[in-house]
């Protein structure tokens, strides 16, 4: 046995860690990389925002309203004469937030729903399977804009009404894997042994609904960017003279043929992002999917 | 076939139900007393007592709730505070130029996302799949009010080809109609033709491998005919389905598109509202939008059925 044991162990390809191997597979996908570059450069630049030598986003200057691109102002000036690159860079901030927070938000509550509903059935996951219907009823969009009515317009309130009307695809993702992984032979044998619920819950099904919410998690970052993006671009977002790329936008349709810059670089930017996220996660996708192993 | 749809519309009653809990739950996130928000500028103590009781806001919770459903089952979701129109009436007159440009939206995404998907399909690993593939990728990640701003830029403004925004009812000028609808329809569609290629493209791949195509093909079938006849047709039923789907999606995306081209629709109405603190109108839309998107999903189920012939006698 122990020789046997010794055997396997000196295989490489059993002793290669499943992660390692969906490092590997993930690296050899070249768009997933791609990906993966844009959305690090856009975080790189929302961070390094306060150190970057560029000048204050909100510093207006008359004498420079609406210039085209030039040196002084790589990606020109808007209709107060405010720097477009500077507000563009600390435009990522607010956008990357919210993608991030409002994710975060849905997968705090719509995770463990998901789980308790999947894992225990009956009523609790009846009630909770209808609300989740429900909120699914209402288009994405539609929910966040009025949640965001209700609520008043600011970031916050946009990235928590983003979060809500997000939380039902991760509620019912959870609940499906749960009720995949529930009948396996290893979640069984712990219930044979008389392990607690919270036990086989956190060691044994927890781990394995990660893989498919990790991917969900990614692809849905893509969409709450828009979602932000759309409600400042209606006012029901990041609120002036704060910068965002969907504020920006907002601003820049008025001045289409003056100053036609103001409306390119934060759509590029959105643009890049969001298609980042989305080469991210549908490689995310492939190497976690055990099947292109 | 009668007692499925049955079954469905009894399995939709709960949700709808939930939903309308939900829209009414909304009018209680306002910050402070709902009647000041309503009331905007008026603070008259008499005033405000009169909406409170008018709104039977002095009434519990519970009882506020059933109010407003039995309201509403009769149609009346309320007056607009800022037309004085009811809700719905407000809501019928617009939701037919949505319809419109939802419609022309759709026809813009069938007709570019499944011949997309047939051909990234058939020529799996070439270069027309991998093109395909990326610009269905791009034309997710654009968010369509920037893709809308562009076009206008280049087609409105610079090329002068079409008209940058405005609506002209179908029954007053067809052909005005129609044009002023393009590009906004096209900005609506481009998200959605790029989901209907991958699903296309996906149901393609599936049913090209099966025992049936490689039959016809070692018949001798010329193989546009295998492609079309044999493959697309059992392809059709994901798409159908789907489509049926996405139209819920068209209404909801249509918020934006009608901001950018000022089309008076329903989506301009809800983020009038917004603006406007016009709460009834924001809560009718919300629940008149999610029964609309449940009664879409049982139609796509119904089709689902009606298009797969092993189901229908279950």
């Amino acid at each position: 046995m122990a020789t046997q044991a010794r055997t396997d162990l000196a295989d490489p390809v059993l002793a290669r860690k499943p992660q390692n191997r969906v490092w590997k597979k993930f690296r050899s996908h070249r768009s997933a990389m791609l990906g993966g570059i844009l959305v690090t450069f856009f975080i790189l630049m929302a961070l390094a925002a306060p150190i970057l030598p560029i000048p204050d986003p909100a510093a207006t200057d008359w004498g420079a309203v609406r210039k085209a691109p030039s040196a002084a102002h790589w990606m020109g000036t808007d209709e107060i004469g405010r720097d477009v690159l500077a507000r563009m860079i600390w435009g990522a901030q607010a956008s990357l937030l919210a993608g991030v927070v409002s994710v975060g938000i849905a997968l705090l509550f719509g995770v463990p729903l998901g789980i308790v509903s999947g894992y225990f059935g009956g009523w609790t996951d009846a009630v909770i399977s209808r609300c989740t219907e429900a909120l699914l009823a209402a288009p994405f969009l539609i929910l966040a804009i009025a949640l965001a009515a209700f609520l008043g317009p600011s970031l916050t309130n946009a990235m928590i009404a983003i979060g809500i009307s997000a939380m039902p695809i991760f509620v019912r993702l959870t609940r499906g894997q749960v009720l995949n992984i529930k009948t396996a032979d290893y979640v069984e044998s712990a219930h044979a042994i008389g392990l607690p619920a919270h036990r086989i819950l956190s060691r044994y099904i927890f781990p394995n609904v990660l893989p498919p919410i990790l991917v969900q998690a990614t692809l849905t970052i893509a969409t709450a960017i828009i979602a932000e993006a759309s409600l400042s671009f209606l006012g029901l977002g990041q609120q002036p003279p704060a910068p965002s790329w969907g504020s920006m936008l907002n601003t820049a349709k008025n001045f289409l043929s003056q100053a036609p810059w103001m409306a390119m670089w934060p759509g590029i930017a959105i643009f890049l992002v969001v298609l980042g996220f989305n080469l991210l996660g549908d490689g995310l996708r492939d190497a976690l999917d055990p099947r292109e192993h | 076939m009668l007692p499925f749809i049955l079954r469905r519309i009894m399995i939709a009653i709960p949700t709808i139900i939930l939903i309308s809990m939900f829209v009414f739950a909304l009018q209680k996130l306002l910050p402070g007393d709902p009647v000041l928000a309503m009331a905007g500028e008026e603070r008259d103590p008499q005033v405000l007592e009169f909406l409170r009781e008018k709104y039977r806001l002095n009434d519990p919770i519970p009882v506020q709730y059933v109010t407003w459903v039995g309201n509403a089952l009769t149609g009346d979701l309320g007056i607009s505070l800022r037309t004085n129109q009811p809700v719905l009436e407000l809501i019928g007159q617009k939701l037919p130029v949505t319809i419109q440009l939802a419609v022309m939206a759709m026809c813009f995404a069938l007709l570019i996302g499944i011949p997309a998907g047939i051909l990234s399909a058939v020529n799996k690993g070439t270069v027309t799949d991998y093109v395909a593939n990326v610009v269905a990728l791009s034309g997710l990640s654009i968010p369509n009010f920037w893709l809308g701003i562009m076009l206008i830029l280049l087609v409105s403004v610079k090329w002068q080809l079409l008209p940058a925004s405005g609506y002209v009812p179908l029954s007053e000028d067809p052909v005005k109609s129609i044009t002023t609808m393009i590009m906004p329809a096209f900005v609506l569609g481009t998200a959605l033709a790029a989901t209907l290629m991958r699903h296309t493209r996906s149901a393609m791949l599936e049913v090209l491998t099966a025992d049936y195509i490689r039959t016809a093909r070692a018949k001798g079938v010329l193989e546009k005919r295998v492609v079309l006849k044999h493959a697309f047709r059992n392809a059709l039923t994901p798409i159908v389905t789907l489509t049926a789907l996405l139209f819920g999606e068209l209404i909801a995306g249509a918020v934006l598109t009608e901001q950018i081209f000022t089309i008076p629709g329903f989506g301009k109405l809800v983020v009038d509202a917004v603006f406007n603190r016009d709460y009834a109108v924001v809560q009718g839309i919300v629940l008149i939008t999610a029964i609309g998107f449940i009664l879409m999903n049982l139609l796509a189920d119904v089709l689902y059925v009606l298009l797969n012939p092993r189901l229908r006698g279950q």
